[in-house]
C-alpha cells in the first residue's frame, strides 16, 4: 500500500493546491507550480481537484509500486514508460504490483503531475500536503523526495482482480486540455506601479520578448531583455506580492515570482500575469522567449472560470468511469 | 480616510493606505484587517497585512458561481470600500508585548565593530540604543515569522550590507536602516547583525508556528553567551 522512490529525481515534491490562510505569518503558499496540471491529473481519476500529488522534474524518478494502484500523469510529457511500454500524459493507467514507472526524455515542458488514485495517507501540514522547502515542512517530510523514500496509500481491494498477468492497463479516457491553456500571449493586469513606468518602459514590456534565464526555479524566474526604467526613482514599502507578480529589480530587469514566491517584496509591481496563464509558465524553461500583453480583470477571471468547469466535467465524467471499474 | 485598491493579478487585491512607514498609517491598516476578520466575508483565502496596505487573496470561482453578473474583484472591491466607510470601531489595535532575550557580545554580533566604526559610537553605546527603545511588528514577511520592526533610532540605522551574506542563522537579530528584524530560519540575507536570540521564532510543530504577529510591542534585553547558552 505504498511506492518507493527507487532513484530520485532531481528536484520531486509533494504538493497540492497551496496552503492559504498563513500568508500573514510569512508562511507562502507553495503548491504545484502547474495548478491546472495538478488538478486535471486528480480530475482524470475522479478525485478531489486539491488532493496530493507528486510534482515531478527532469532528470525524473524511477518509482515502483508496492500495490495495484491507478494513476494519471499530466504536465510536461517526459516520455513516461511502465515496464518498457511508453504510456500518455493525460490518460490513467491501472499498473499492477511491483510495476516500475520510469521517465525517458523530456518532450516537452517543465514539470508532470503523478496523481494515484489511492489517496496518500500523509500527514498535513496547516491544512495542506504541499511540501514547503524553505520551512522543511509539509509533504513527506519537510523536503524534496529522496531515494529509497516511501510514501504510503490506501488500498484498494476491487483492484486486486482486475490485472492478471499484465504489468498495465491504459484506461479508455484522455484529456486534451491544450487550448485551455497554451495562449499565443501571456496575458497580464496592470500591477500597482504600472503607472511608475516610464512610457517607453511601458511600450518595451509590451512589444519585446522577454527571455527567461537559468536563473529560475519554483521561487522564481528572473528574465532577460531590454531595460526597463521607472519615471522616477522611488522606493516601495514592503507590500504582498503573488504568483505571477512581475517585480522591476533595481537593475531594470523583471522577476516573474512563481509558486514559491516571498509573501512580501519592496520591488516595484509592474504587471501580474493572468491566473489561467501561469500553466503555460510553469511549463517553460530556461532560455524560452516569452512576451506580453494587456487584458482586463474580468476576461482574466473568465478565463479562469473556464478552465475550472472544464475541470469539473473531467472529473465528473471520469468519477462514473472508475466507479464502474471499482464495482 | 484616503486609500486606493489595486488589483494584485485576478485573485487578490490591495488597500493601500500610502506607501510610508509610520505608526499612524499602520494602525489603520491592523484596523482594517480586524473589520475584515470581524465581518466574516466568504471566499477569503488570505490577509496580508504590510507597513502601509492590506492584501486579500480571494476565491475568484467561488464569488463568480455565487454572483453571476459581477466580477469578483468589483465584488471584493466594494465590500472593502463598505468596511472602510464604517466609522472606526474603539477596538484596541495594541497587540501584546513581548520581551526578547538577545546576546550582542561579538560572538554573533558579527557586524557591531563596522557598525561601531561607521556611527563612531561604542560598542556599548550601540545595545543601549538597541535595547532602549520599545519597537513595533509593522508586518510579517519575508520567511515564514521574520518581523519588520521600528523604528530604531537614527543613530544606529546603518543601511543594510552591500553584499548580502549566503548565510545568516537563525535568530540573527539585524538593523536595515530604520528597521530592526530578527531572521527565524538560516537564509542569505543583507541586514546589519547586531546579535542573535536564543528564542525560536519558527516551530512547525507548534500551533502557533511563528513567534510575532503585527502589532506586537516588543522590546530587546541584552544576555551573556552563558546564559544563551543556557537558555
Amino acid at each position: 500500500m505504498s511506492l518507493t522512490i527507487i532513484k530520485a529525481g532531481i528536484l520531486d515534491s509533494i504538493q497540492d493546491e497551496g496552503r492559504f490562510g498563513f500568508q500573514a505569518s510569512g508562511i507562502n503558499p507553495g503548491g504545484a507550480m502547474d495548478v491546472f496540471s495538478a488538478r486535471l491529473a486528480n480530475c482524470l481519476l475522479g478525485k478531489p481537484m486539491n488532493a496530493a500529488v507528486i510534482e515531478i522534474h527532469f532528470a525524473a524518478p524511477v518509482v515502483s509500486f508496492n500495490e495495484v494502484a491507478i494513476i494519471c500523469i499530466t504536465g510536461a510529457n517526459f516520455t513516461p514508460e511502465i515496464g518498457d511500454r511508453e504510456i500518455q500524459i493525460n490518460q490513467p493507467v491501472i499498473v499492477n504490483k511491483n510495476a516500475v514507472l520510469q521517465f525517458k526524455k523530456v518532450k516537452q515542458g517543465a514539470r508532470c503531475y503523478l496523481a494515484v488514485l489511492n489517496n496518500f495517507t500523509l500527514a498535513p501540514w496547516l491544512n495542506s500536503y504541499s511540501t514547503n522547502l524553505k520551512a522543511a515542512a509539509g509533504g513527506l517530510h519537510g523536503g524534496q523526495l529522496e531515494s529509497g523514500d516511501i510514501i504510503p496509500f490506501e488500498k484498494i481491494d476491487a483492484l486486486n482482480n482486475y490485472l492478471k498477468e499484465e504489468t498495465s492497463i491504459v484506461l479508455p479516457w484522455k484529456a486534451y486540455p491544450e487550448d485551455l491553456t497554451v495562449p499565443n500571449k501571456l496575458e497580464v493586469i496592470k500591477g500597482s506601479e504600472w503607472d511608475w513606468l516610464d512610457e517607453n518602459s511601458q511600450q518595451t514590456f509590451l512589444n519585446t520578448p522577454f527571455k527567461i534565464t537559468k536563473v529560475a526555479d519554483r521561487m522564481g524566474y528572473r528574465l532577460s531583455g531590454k531595460g526597463l526604467h521607472l519615471k522616477e526613482q522611488k522606493q516601495l514599502v514592503s507590500s504582498a506580492v503573488s504568483f505571477g507578480t512581475l517585480q522591476l529589480l533595481p537593475s531594470g530587469q523583471l522577476i516573474l515570482l512563481m509558486a514559491d514566491h516571498q509573501t512580501t517584496g519592496g520591488y516595484p509591481r509592474v504587471a501580474n500575469v493572468i491566473s489561467a496563464h501561469l500553466p503555460l509558465l510553469a511549463q517553460s524553461r530556461t532560455n524560452d522567449a516569452i512576451s506580453f500583453a494587456i487584458t482586463d480583470i474580468q476576461t482574466a477571471e473568465q478565463k479562469l472560470l473556464q478552465q475550472f468547469n472544464y475541470l469539473q466535467q473531467v472529473q465528473y465524467a471520469a468519477g462514473f468511469k472508475i466507479e464502474k471499474i471499482l464495482q | 480616510m484616503s486609500y486606493s485598491i489595486s488589483a494584485l493579478g485576478d485573485s487578490a487585491l490591495t488597500v493601500d493606505f500610502g506607501n510610508i512607514i509610520s505608526l499612524e498609517i499602520n494602525t489603520k491598516v491592523l484596523l482594517l484587517v480586524k473589520a475584515i476578520e470581524r465581518a466574516g466575508l466568504i471566499a477569503i483565502k488570505d490577509i496580508v497585512p504590510a507597513y502601509s496596505s492590506v492584501t486579500i487573496h480571494y476565491d475568484v470561482i467561488m464569488l463568480l458561481r455565487q454572483h453571476k453578473n459581477k466580477s469578483a474583484f468589483t465584488l471584493m472591491s466594494e465590500q472593502m470600500e463598505a468596511l472602510l466607510s464604517q466609522p472606526v470601531k474603539a477596538v484596541a489595535v495594541t497587540g501584546r508585548r513581548v520581551q526578547v532575550p538577545v546576546c550582542y557580545s561579538l560572538r554573533y554580533g558579527w557586524d557591531l565593530p563596522d557598525i561601531s566604526a561607521q556611527t563612531r559610537l561604542s560598542v556599548e553605546e550601540i545595545i543601549h540604543l538597541h535595547t532602549e527603545k520599545k519597537y513595533k511588528v509593522y508586518m510579517i514577511g519575508f520567511l515564514p515569522g521574520f518581523a519588520y520592526m521600528g523604528n530604531v533610532d537614527e543613530r544606529i540605522a546603518v543601511p543594510r550590507k552591500l553584499e548580502p551574506r549566503l548565510k545568516i542563522e537563525a535568530g540573527c537579530v539585524g538593523i536595515a536602516g530604520k528597521q530592526t528584524g530578527i531572521y527565524p530560519l538560516a537564509s542569505p540575507g543583507g541586514w546589519q547583525i547586531i546579535g542573535r536570540t536564543p528564542v525560536k521564532l519558527f516551530d512547525k510543530e507548534k500551533e502557533d508556528t511563528v513567534f510575532f504577529k503585527a502589532g506586537d510591542e516588543v522590546a530587546f534585553y541584552s544576555i551573556t553567551e552563558d546564559e544563551f547558552d543556557n537558555y
